[in-house]
């Protein structure tokens, strides 16, 4: 019954398209976060929505609602399965994740279950030991590695997550075995077995490492990205220290709404949304937070993804 | 010294409205079902995107420190613990207000809250450097022995028998492996779509506590002879303070108790006013009259989860680590700032860190006050007839279960639990030690994984684990409670016996 009511309406959404579109959003909009509230995801999800409202914007509010549980894949079955495709219901999507669980299975989402709207955030993953560690470079932490293969312990938060890609590209780039301990509790109690020495180094998002090393508590050894980060413009790429390491495990966030959402309402989502973000109060928010911020519009994204996906598959596909 | 230099800037005009306010919202919020002192300050986190950071997290110290203590409210009087700090709350205080002794039980709440609370910022504004690295001592094998610890508490916890109070104990930890697995994301038990999350904690304590009472209501309003009206007393506010100033040993206990778990990243804030109530009733000589309206039930429970607060947030001060995930949601508001918190924070903005605390310790009072103040009025919610009254708590129970995420998945989930609780309630068990398993199990199973993976990826399992002053400080505790648990079990059937049948015939 439902699905026939969705069908139905998709049919008088595609009849009355253009006027639909024209008067979309009539009512504000929600926005599904698979983190819970206090992340990062769910900071910046808040950050470059707050100035939806404005008439230049969608004219109306999206207010956020957390679904956390499972590193985001109970929020993720939920929009795929039940969120209503009417353009009134949008998701923050955090590549590799989504796609990493996809490709290992056991939910009820891939890439060709959503649309992609538009991308705010890129926050890469970089390699952090205490500040009283005897590691310098990521070249010390490889010949410790060599050495003691199987016993260089370092956190990341969960499995499939894009600590846990970083996590393997840097194992296969150097050739060395590592143990990696997935924490619970996110980047954050992955942070405090580092700084605690429960661990000897680990793999943490860049926001959250500049901070801690802005406090003395960390010292970071590479950005696993294409080019240095303005945050951090003394730190090196895992490619620069020789370790072939891409992009892949850069966490992307932005917006995506479910498959089958009006074709209207997706292009006046696409055309708005990349706008928004681009605001100057946004802006300098993300900025103070120490969240890097990526604009990339609906044809960006979708490359972006088809990309990640065979990365991820070839990565993955030996675990 | 150096906060008191800048408690000026809480008494300016707008920070004070802005502390006014966010105390007594914070109390209304708390004394909601199903609002979380997470939930209420990441409620209040947009508001502070148009104010200046100090004035920004005024308003969200403020509504942390009275939204914990706003739980006792819904707890006492309507048995639904706003949150898990308020679980042992409940035991006690509920009772209490069914014996028209609710205004007592509120009051000491607001109270010995103010106590605990006040002593914890102390700490936090005078120890905190010392307490970062007994935050950070703590790694997973000794989470893994405090949940182990806390599992001991479970047999002696609110229970007719050691035995029942196990093995509701046991029914919790099944029901906290529902759900993907966070680590690993396996599957586990997840027979509806609605478990894929887990049972959420919330949802769940709103229905182990709250539905059986609701069904309890509904079943004895059939009789007419139930329809009792309950006397509510009037109780002044000097007496409660007397009242408190004569338990001193329920005060100190559950504010040192609070103030100790309420460091440890993780565990602390949930599991702290059930530890200090537990460890108070093992302390006390009146043990056997907690749980039928004891007052140091409640003075325990609310010192302890007061005394938290301070400490849980010296992580994320010093080390920029949330401990809790309040504290994450105050990084939150920290950030949209650009304010760093760790060195950063107390070198460079002095006067947003101590502000911050200030306003928390004026906070405490002032939600003290207004607390007694609505103290003698709540408390008439016990004269409402009990049709009544089992209506409006089912009412709020779905809107507080349905409102931890918007999803009616929660109000299926409290709804089972519940039925599930009510029949169990008649053979004896108790919903606390389910409750105390629910949360524990998680915290073990998660630090023991963790742990592992350290120890087979460094020196082996034994030793990661059992070794250590530490490790076996904790181990020599845990079993010590296993030991006394089981003598006072054993010592009163040689003893009492007899005293107990001449008590039962009258």
């Amino acid at each position: 019954m439902k699905h026939l009511l969705a069908g139905a309406a998709i049919a008088l959404m595609s009849l009355t398209g253009a006027v639909a579109a024209e008067e979309y959003p009539e009512r504000p909009v929600m926005m599904v976060v698979s983190y819970g509230a206090g992340g990062a995801t769910d900071f910046q999800a808040r950050i470059v929505t707050m100035t939806a409202g404005n008439e230049d914007a969608l004219g109306m509010p999206i207010a956020i609602l957390n679904k956390p549980g499972a590193g985001g894949r109970v929020g993720w079955n939920w929009f795929a399965t039940q969120a209503d495709a009417d353009g009134y219901t949008l998701a923050a999507y955090n590549v590799p994740h989504f796609i990493a669980q996809s490709i290992k299975g056991g939910v009820q989402y891939s890439t060709d279950s959503f649309e992609p709207i538009a991308n705010w955030g890129a926050d890469p993953a970089v390699f952090v030991v205490a500040a009283d560690s005897p590691f310098n470079s990521m070249q010390d932490v490889v010949n410790h590695a060599k050495e003691n293969p199987g016993k260089l312990t370092f956190s990341g938060a969960g499995l499939f997550v894009g600590h846990h890609i970083a996590a393997l590209q840097i194992e296969k780039a150097a050739g060395v075995r590592m143990a990696y301990i997935p924490t619970k509790g996110g980047g954050a109690a992955a942070m405090k077995a580092v700084i605690a020495g429960e661990v000897l180094g680990g793999v943490n998002n860049l926001s959250d490492a500049f901070r801690a090393r802005e406090a003395g508590n960390v010292k970071i050894l590479g950005v696993a990205d294409l080019e240095r980060s303005d945050f951090l413009p003394d730190v090196p790429t895992m490619m620069e220290q020789g370790l072939d390491v891409d992009n892949a495990s850069v966490n992307f966030r932005g917006v995506m709404v479910p498959k089958g959402t009006p074709q209207e309402v997706i292009d006046k989502l696409a055309a708005t949304v990349p706008e928004m973000f681009k605001n100057s109060r946004v802006a300098s928010k993300m900025q103070a937070g120490g969240s890097p911020m990526l604009v990339m519009n609906r044809e960006e994204v979708q490359a972006m993804w088809a990309k990640r996906q065979e990365t991820l598959q070839a990565l993955l596909a030996g675990l | 010294m150096e906060f008191i230099y800048y408690f000026g800037d809480v008494f300016s005009p707008l920070s004070f409205m802005l502390l006014l306010g966010g105390t007594i919202g914070g109390l209304i919020l708390g004394a909601t079902p199903g609002l979380s002192p997470t939930m209420a300050v990441a409620l209040l986190i947009p508001f502070t995107f148009q104010l200046e950071a100090t004035q920004g997290l005024i308003l969200l110290g403020a509504a942390y420190t009275s939204t914990v203590a706003g739980g006792a409210v819904s707890a006492i009087l309507l048995k639904i613990p706003g949150a898990p700090a308020n679980i042992a709350t409940t035991l006690d205080g509920h009772t209490m207000a069914k014996q028209g002794h609710g205004a007592k039980a509120l009051q000491l709440s607001f109270l010995s809250s103010a106590v605990g609370g006040i002593f914890g910022v102390l700490l936090l504004i005078f120890l905190t450097p010392v307490l970062a690295d007994w935050a950070l001592a703590f790694g997973p094998s000794h989470l893994f022995w405090m949940a182990i610890l806390g599992v001991t508490v479970i047999g002696s916890l609110d229970s007719a028998s050691v035995v029942k109070g196990l093995l509701s104990g046991c029914i919790g930890l099944w029901l906290s492996t529902i759900g993907f697995d966070d680590i690993m994301g396996a599957q586990r038990f997840i027979f509806h779509p609605s478990l894929g999350g887990g049972i959420n904690i919330i949802a769940a304590l709103i229905g182990l506590f709250a539905i059986p009472q609701v069904l309890t209501m509904f079943a004895k309003g059939r009789n007419s002879g139930a329809a009792e009206v309950i006397a509510v007393q009037k109780h002044s506010v000097l007496d409660a303070m007397r009242e408190l100033i004569r338990r001193p040993r329920a005060l100190t206990i559950g504010t040192v108790t609070g103030s100790i778990i309420g460091l440890i990243p993780g565990v602390g804030g949930q599991i702290a006013g059930l530890v200090a109530y537990d460890q108070t009733k093992k302390f006390s000589p009146e043990s056997e009259k907690f749980g039928k309206g004891h007052s140091e039930g409640v003075i325990a429970a609310e010192s302890a989860n007061n005394a938290m607060v301070g400490p849980s947030l010296v992580p994320l001060l010093t080390l920029s680590i949330p401990g809790s995930p309040t504290a994450a949601v105050l990084l939150g508001g920290l950030l949209i700032h650009g304010i760093f918190p760790g060195s950063d924070l107390f070198d460079n903005h002095p006067e947003v860190a101590w502000t911050f605390i200030n306003s928390m310790l004026i906070g405490q009072i002032l939600m003290c006050l207004f607390g007694l103040y609505i103290a003698g009025f709540a408390a008439r919610v016990a004269q409402v007839p009990q049709s009544v009254m089992a209506a409006v708590v089912l009412a709020l129970s779905v809107f507080g279960a349905y409102s931890v995420q918007s999803s009616m998945g929660d109000v299926y989930v409290m709804a089972c639990l519940g039925i599930m609780m009510f029949f169990f309630e008649r053979y004896g068990f108790s919903a606390a030690p389910l409750v105390l398993g629910l949360i524990l199990g998680p915290i073990a199973e998660a630090n023991f994984i963790q742990g592992s993976m350290i120890a087979n990826a460094t020196d082996g399992l034994t030793t990661y684990f059992l070794g250590g002053a530490l490790n076996k400080l904790l181990i020599i505790i845990v079993l010590a409670s296993i030991a006394y648990s089981a003598w006072m079990e054993l010592r009163p059937r040689r003893l009492q016996a007899p005293a107990d049948k001449t008590e039962a015939r009258t």
